[in-house]
């Protein structure tokens, strides 16, 4: 099996489809960009999905291509971790959408000979997933041990579930949610528009130019860090100390601490990350409602699971809050669906999940062992 | 493993291959023994985040929760039994509580520590303080235990609310003791009802 270019890293695959889209567009080919660690059982029963959220990658245990970083999940997965390559198969797939290999505006359509911009066909949460259950045909995998994921991941693991049923033994789902709200769509609307209105944009068709809406999509990026912190942590780490200065400057530059890291965090992204994919990975998620997909009724969604559950919130986290959870789990009790769930303690809010944290460790860890 | 001697009578009781909901698990000590002994189907309700994770990690499905506030979640009769061990005293309002489990579970069992034990009562009327016992280790200021119940006022309450009465148990210390005096000498009553 080693030696079978389906697995390994910095893999690349162009399936025919078509993937047929919520929307109603038919996406054909459909490239996936995807890494594999660890070996398939025989039996093919230790594969391990991994699903990335808003602004990650299929680099999950491996080094970030641009930025050069650790991926963006090793405290997590690795040799000795909850999930093991040295015991599970573990798979990491770019979204559709996406901008680090898979199918999305920055990708080149085949009926034009140049990258889709925006005619590139809004997609769901469910395509993503549909997109990975093409990807698993592909690498011979049947059913999946678990699917685990954080935030956008997390949506992708219940839509896992509910879109294929037979196919999970197990879900992890870490502060996430069924439905984006209101104020969560209001924020993906600020960082929409501030790309748009970048002149850079030139709705959507900057590829061949060269001049990327970085300011803008910088901007969206800071908007959008502040919701992954909590105003504890933002005290804690900057309270209102000054950067590199004794005394305010009355003028408009960084002056504090947390200017200097916002303006950082956003300029960093725009290196490792394309507007377009932004704004449809961002409209992905605001168009998620696992219940509006099934009735009206989420408990309908996991009618037909098999799966195990398990979910973690964190106390802290105001952008997925523990409600949301809360929710999911009171509609796999109406299923009878088995479930478990835990609100664990930190600082860092919703970023929580992808920071050190020994508890959802431990938790992983004991839910993924008692169904091996 | 030797379960605590209320949970060990509810193991006893627990017919094999059942559904039940456990609420107020714990690490899940209960849910374990009767998955691996009876081949019961356990669900856990439990408070603590450390009880939880450490329920989990067992391999049990166990929700952090409120009995309290996450009950009505629950369909009827979903469950063959709903356990409420040592918990009843804790909860804001335990008639809500029971409602609830006898409408989730077919059958409840319920366990509490009687406070009209004669040790509680010899402490309030000689000493004329609150008693701090071995089941009741806490100070009236930092309990969990908000509606101290006595078995003679369970007996009532269920009575006066139909409740059907499958089975009782009593115990002082480890010992069963006699219905007749329980509201005397137990220390703590494990009832099976049905609604």
């Amino acid at each position: 099996m080693s030696d079978d270019a389906r697995f390994g890293l910095d893999r690349h695959v162009t399936l025919p489809g078509p993937l047929r889209l919520d929307g109603g567009a038919l996406l054909s080919p459909v490239d996936i960009a995807y890494e594999t660690y660890g070996t398939l059982d025989a039996d093919g029963g230790n594969a391990i999905l991994i699903c990335h959220a808003l602004t990650g990658d299929q680099n999950v245990a491996s080094n970030h291509p641009i930025t050069g970083k650790p991926g963006w999940w090793t405290r997590l997965v690795g040799p000795g971790k909850p999930v093991d390559p040295d015991r599970h198969f573990i798979i990491c797939s770019n979204v559709i959408g996406g901008c680090t290999g898979s199918s999305g505006p920055a990708t080149v359509n085949p009926a034009t000979g140049k990258p889709w911009g925006m005619t590139f066909p809004v997609i769901t949460i469910r395509d993503m997933v549909r997109a990975q259950a093409m990807l698993l045909d592909h690498l011979g995998v049947e059913r999946l041990a678990a699917v685990i994921g954080g935030s956008m991941g997390g949506m992708q693991a219940l839509s896992w579930s509910a879109t294929f049923p037979d196919r999970v033994r197990a879900a992890i789902v870490i502060a996430s949610a069924a439905r984006h709200t209101a104020q969560n769509i209001a924020f993906h609307e600020v960082g929409r528009q501030a790309v748009m209105a970048d002149p850079n944009w030139r709705g959507g068709d900057y590829y061949e130019n060269g001049d990327p809406p970085a300011a803008g999509l910088a901007v969206a990026r800071m908007a959008a860090h502040i919701t992954y912190l909590s105003e504890a942590g933002l005290t804690e780490k900057f309270g209102r100390r000054l950067q590199t200065r004794s005394a305010k400057s009355f003028g408009f530059d960084a002056d504090f601490q947390v200017e200097s890291y916002l303006r950082h965090q956003g300029i960093s992204f725009v290196d490792r990350f394309d507007a377009n994919s932004y704004l449809y990975i961002t409209r992905a998620t605001d168009y998620f409602d696992l219940a509006e997909e099934h009735g009206g009724q989420l408990a309908n969604a996991f009618r037909a699971s098999k799966a195990r559950f398990c979910l973690i919130s964190f106390d802290t986290d105001w952008l997925y809050p523990t409600a949301e959870s809360r929710a999911i789990v009171h509609a796999l009790n109406a299923a009878g669906a088995p479930a478990s769930f835990v609100e664990l303690n930190s600082p860092f809010g919703h970023d929580a999940f992808l920071l050190d944290s020994p508890g959802m460790n431990r938790v992983i860890d004991g839910f993924l062992r008692a169904g091996a | 493993m030797s379960l605590r001697p209320d949970l060990a009578i509810i193991a006893d009781n627990v017919a094999a291959g059942s559904r039940i909901l456990d609420v107020g698990c714990g690490d899940g000590a209960l849910m374990a023994a009767l998955r691996d002994a009876k081949g019961v189907d356990a669900r856990g309700l439990e408070i603590d985040a450390g009880n939880v994770a450490a329920a989990v990690s067992r391999g049990l499905s166990v929700i952090q929760g409120d009995a309290d506030s996450d009950l009505a979640g629950y369909p009827e009769a979903s469950f063959d039994y709903a356990i409420l061990s040592q918990t009843l005293q804790t909860t804001r309002r335990p008639d809500m509580v029971l409602d609830h489990l006898l409408r989730i579970g077919r059958r409840a069992f319920v366990s509490f520590p009687n406070f009209a034990h004669w040790r509680g009562r010899t402490s309030l009327m000689w000493g004329g303080r609150m008693p701090v016992t071995r089941l009741l280790p806490e100070q009236w200021y930092d309990t969990p235990n908000i509606h101290h119940v006595t078995i003679d006022d369970f007996r009532a309450f269920v009575k006066e609310r139909g409740i059907t009465v499958e089975g009782a148990w009593f115990l002082s210390g480890d010992k069963r003791t006699k219905s007749a005096a329980a509201n005397f000498f137990a220390e703590h009553a494990v009832f099976l009802l049905k609604s």
